[in-house]
């Protein structure tokens, strides 16, 4: 056990290339799902977080619940969805980098639109009759709300990301983790240990426990300062 | 806009009246508080005239219109401010008005000049204090030229020299034209700053007179009974 833990710190003290190969893949791929995202979790749990309209509720009610959509299911809708026979097979994007992010991507939006919802509406029941009496208009609002709430949603975004870079089942059937192509961290950690490499699924697993908790720590610290600069 | 003409008002959540028939005429000058016991409506009267809340009866007719015309402010207990720059706080707010982002930061400028906020323009709103942060309120308010200003209990729980300030702002707006209607439970500020004294109890008005003559010798005995129990603004006011 101690042998094997040496030998993955000395991968990673050696800077191993496939190892940072592997890391490098995994943060492009998570970084721009959570860019995807955000880009439109955030406006439409703003939205529906100052909206009225009928339907609401249960909009809301399937965003909640889409937070806990298994990735395993996300993985064979979006591999049915890019694979030839498929509406976007003509793309031929099935077993790359970016059908992985398109899975990701609906792992992520929902959680990010959830939280986010949640928050901004938590701000809107205050800010509602100022905005009223002024006369901002809900686009107004959203974008107002989300300026307001950015050190909050941090918490989304975390969420988000947290999300993206510890899933395995949707990323392994739309990738197909191929060496040195569409292996991430979570797939490589799977194979290597079904394979008995347990030093390489150890090293990448410290790797990608170190990012999560370094973001944690830099999220904690930032609200600090942010709580401390702006109220 | 003016003459601003109530009749009728009735609020009655859960079948409770809180407002039940209350009749109001106001001009269109001067500084005009409402007075009267807890719960009484008096916040609640100025959210209906704000549009926040619906009525449950009567109307309320704007100088011939059935709506404001948009020139018509409020500032809040306890006023929301963005986390964001003071600057900020108050340029939002006439993003709705159409005029050009240069007008916009000009008008902003000004007002902050006035209220006297200008030094900490590009600070952040939130770490103001309370008198900072009603002045603040108060020049986004300002900022929007408004033709009705409503404040609600504008200086609850300052100190004395933090509501000289806003009192100071308030009587500014008024000077340049805006009809100003608030709340208070101070009557010292009252006998300060007010033109006319609209007494509320049992949901609707129950006198409403010329400020001189009202703290002299009110007229009805809700109002009577209501100022025997106020002896440190009867001896303010006979100085």
């Amino acid at each position: 056990m101690l042998a094997t833990l040496f030998e993955a710190l000395s991968l990673l003290g050696s800077f191993d290339h496939r190892l940072f190969e592997i890391v490098g893949l995994s943060l492009r791929v998570s970084l721009t799902a959570l860019l995807i995202g955000a880009l439109l979790g955030l406006p439409l749990g703003a939205w529906l977080a100052v909206a009225g309209f009928r339907g609401r509720g249960a909009l809301i009610v399937a965003l909640n619940a889409l937070m806990g959509l298994p990735s395993v299911v996300v993985g064979v809708l979006v591999y049915l969805a890019l694979s030839r026979s498929g509406p976007f097979g003509s793309q031929g994007l099935l077993f790359s980098p970016a059908a992985m992010i398109v899975a990701q991507s609906v792992l992520v939006v929902p959680l990010i639109a959830a939280v986010t919802r949640q928050i901004v509406e938590d701000a809107w029941r205050d800010y509602a009759p100022e905005f009223s009496v002024i006369g901002i208009g809900r686009p107004q609002a959203v974008a107002l709300l989300l300026a307001d709430c950015r050190f909050s949603l941090s918490v989304a975004m975390l969420a988000g990301l947290g999300r993206a870079m510890s899933e395995v089942g949707a990323v392994m059937i739309v990738g197909g983790n191929i060496d040195g192509y569409t292996r991430v961290m979570t797939t490589a950690i799977a194979l290597e240990t079904s394979k008995g490499d347990l030093a390489l699924s150890i090293a990448l697993g410290i790797v990608l426990m170190a990012i999560i908790f370094g973001l944690n720590v830099a999220a904690y610290y930032v609200r600090g300062w942010a709580t401390r600069r702006y109220g | 806009m003016f003459p601003l003409r109530i009749a009728g008002l009735r609020f009655a959540p859960e079948a409770r009246p809180i407002l039940d028939g209350l009749d109001l005429e106001l001009s269109g000058e001067g500084i005009s508080v409402i007075l009267g016991p807890n719960g009484t409506g008096k916040t609640l009267l100025l959210r209906l005239l704000a549009g926040l809340l619906p009525a449950d009866g009567g109307a309320i007719d704007w100088g011939g219109a059935a709506q404001p015309d948009g020139r018509l402010a409020m500032v809040f207990q306890q006023p929301m401010l963005l986390r964001m720059t003071v600057f900020t706080n108050v340029e939002f707010a006439l993003r709705p008005q159409p005029m050009t982002a240069a007008e916009r930061r000009r008008r902003t400028t000004e007002v902050l000049e006035r209220v006297g906020l200008a030094h900490r323009a590009r600070d952040c709103a939130r770490l103001l204090s309370g008198g900072e942060r009603q002045r603040l309120a108060l020049a986004r308010a300002w900022a929007m030229r408004p033709r009705l200003l409503l404040l609600d209990e504008p200086t609850a729980s300052l100190d004395p020299s933090a509501t000289e300030a806003v009192e100071r702002i308030i009587r500014e707006i008024r000077t340049e034209g805006a009809k100003v209607l608030m709340t208070t439970h101070n009557l010292g500020q009252a006998t300060r700053l007010a033109d006319d004294i609209i007494f509320l109890a049992d949901g609707r008005v129950q006198e409403h007179a010329p400020a001189s003559r009202f703290f002299a010798r009110p007229q009805s005995p809700a109002a009577r009974a209501f100022m025997q129990g106020e002896l440190p603004w009867r001896i303010a006011f006979d100085r």
